[in-house]
């Protein structure tokens, strides 16, 4: 780690970044590939792909028990995948990340494993009407199981979250505020810090959906004072089914185990059995080894690269963005100030349907996403069936931005809007 | 393949002048359904009297394939008997499937939509008028959609 010469001046060489991207250098449709879809998934760089390939070719073993050298070799691969991911976001001990395959299963650990044990008829648990589904059908399940209710915070019509908002929401049954760290649709970024005083103040616990916050901004969960962060690999350069949640750590002590299988146990007997400590107690089965060791490696990237640099970058690409698309004539939906939101820019544009336009976009080697971007509560508020989305990441450049704008308008010329 | 492959002129003129997309008042059989997948959805309206399906309509919103597949469907089911109209989406289904061969005599206009077949996350869109009159046909009223995502 602490790999400098690529730290520029407050921002990043793209450019040199995208060399980096095998995929990147690929011709879709006979044109450049331009990826503006990493909110959905993000490309990964050759380091992260070589760790994934030196792992399978001299480490492989499954964890803990064996007494052979290569299972050493990957269970200490393992576990320093876990102490790196715990530098990442500020963690104060290793033992307060467990692994999962991504915050989908994060949060429905978290729904379950403290939600059952904890909620009762009655209590309330909070969410906004940006969340990803990931963070609302969890917890309605868990409603369903324990009487629980679960209530509604509106957004502001220029895409923002009024804090007041949900403090005025939070009452002595107030147990959860479930909120995502920055919107995969609009690019908010909620005031986190306030809310979690708001919430703590009220006696509930804080669990942020941090698939789009951690990997595009510097984030300390010991500043932000969160009880819950869960993390995605995959958008962060590393591997499908990587991933994680942070948890403070007398909360995962007292929460249920969520699977139950092999290495999460300490004893089995026929009519009960006893458990691990955190994060262990979480872990069920063969875990997803070489996913979480290549997403230490995309840490390492980021962490070389500088994560306040890659806010910058974003922040400029963004800026640049919402400037290009508004010239060129599309609505783009959630704040307008580049300071107040991440770069996940949703629009419309001159009443094209967005499945028609990403197919014309796709033409032209430019991938978006088209649809509701698993959030229809927000897209019945923005009252658009769907929207387009043009997100962005560390290997994105002005020229992205302009090849995007430059098809735009060629969707348009064809359709004849 | 070419961009105007997919999106025929045919295409483009259903779905910048869609034809029968209206309310029906007082249609004898209607169904609604939405495809969560891109946001499309439809309502369709049939008249019947006689065993013949007399008119179809349809309103609701979508993109160029679901619309002009819709507005199609509307003018090549008209004055069928019911055992022709279920013929017919049993012959479109397969042409969207690859199964049948699309050749202009069977299908007319609705040859056009061929070059969806080598979109499979389209053919949904097209196919989803068909789904609906189907169901309408059947009394279903109001359906779930097909696509879950």
């Amino acid at each position: 780690m602490a790999v400098t010469e690529r730290r520029g001046a407050g921002t990043l060489d793209a450019k040199a970044i995208k060399a980096e991207f095998p995929i990147l250098e690929r011709i879709s449709h006979g044109k450049p590939l331009v990826y503006l879809d990493s909110a959905n998934t993000s490309q990964k760089p050759r380091a992260v792909i070589d760790t994934i390939t030196e792992y399978y070719e001299r480490h492989n073993a499954n964890l803990y028990r064996a007494v052979y050298e290569l299972a050493e070799e990957a269970t200490a691969m393992f576990e320093g995948a876990r102490t790196t991911l715990a530098r990442f976001i500020g963690a104060p001990d290793p033992s307060t990340v467990v692994f999962t395959r991504g915050t989908t299963e994060s949060i429905n650990l978290i729904a379950n494993a403290w939600g059952r044990r904890f909620l009762r008829e009655g209590d309330e648990i909070l969410f906004t009407e940006m969340e990803h589904h990931s963070n609302i059908v969890p917890w309605q399940l868990v409603a369903e199981a324990t009487g629980a209710v679960t209530r509604l915070v509106p957004i502001e019509d220029d895409g923002t979250l009024d804090p007041s908002k949900v403090e005025a929401l939070l009452t002595g049954r107030t147990k959860v505020l479930a909120i995502t760290g920055q919107s995969n649709v609009l690019g908010t970024m909620p005031a986190l810090e306030r809310l979690t005083a708001s919430a703590h103040a009220a006696g509930a616990i804080v669990v942020v959906d941090g698939a789009q916050l951690v990997p595009h901004n510097p984030v300390d969960v010991a500043t932000l004072d969160v009880d819950f962060l869960t993390i995605s690999g995959h958008k962060m350069l590393g591997p499908t089914a990587s991933g994680g949640l942070y948890g403070r750590l007398e909360l995962l002590d007292a929460m249920d185990p969520f699977l139950g299988g092999g290495e999460m146990i300490m004893e089995v007997y026929p009519d009960h059995s006893t458990f691990k400590a955190p994060p262990h107690k979480f872990e069920a089965g063969t875990m997803n080894i070489a996913e979480e060791i290549g997403l230490a490696a995309a840490i390492e990237y980021l962490e070389a690269l500088g994560m306040e640099n890659v806010r910058n970058h974003e922040r400029e690409l963004t800026a640049y963005g919402l400037e290009a698309l508004g010239a060129a004539g599309a609505t783009v939906f959630g704040p307008k100030d580049p300071e107040l939101r991440g770069g996940a820019l949703s629009f419309w544009y001159k009443d094209i349907h967005p499945h028609d336009l990403a197919q014309v976009l796709d033409q032209e080697g430019v991938c978006v996403r088209p649809g509701h971007h698993c959030a229809q509560v927000l897209m019945r508020r923005l009252g658009v069936p769907a929207t387009t989305r043009a997100s962005f990441y560390v290997y994105n450049t002005k020229e992205d931005v302009d090849a995007l704008v430059a098809a735009l308008e060629k969707a348009g010329e064809f359709f004849g809007a | 393949m070419a961009l105007d492959e997919l999106y025929k002129e045919v295409i483009l003129d259903h779905y910048k002048n869609p034809r029968n997309k209206r309310e029906m008042p007082g249609a004898e059989l209607s169904c609604s359904k939405n495809n969560p997948l891109c946001g499309d959805e439809i309502t369709v309206f049939v008249h019947e009297d006689g065993g013949k399906v007399l008119d179809v309509a349809f309103v609701g919103q979508g993109c160029s394939i679901s619309q002009s597949s819709a507005s199609m469907m509307t003018e090549a089911v008209v004055g069928k008997s019911r055992d022709e109209v279920d013929e017919r989406i049993g012959a479109f289904r397969g042409m969207m499937a690859g199964e049948v061969e699309a050749d202009e005599d069977a299908f007319g206009e609705l040859v056009a939509l061929k070059g969806v077949v080598k979109y499979p996350v389209r053919v949904k869109c097209a196919v989803l008028a068909w789904d609906v009159l189907q169901e309408a046909l059947a009394g279903v009223g109001e359906a779930e959609g097909s696509a879950p995502h």
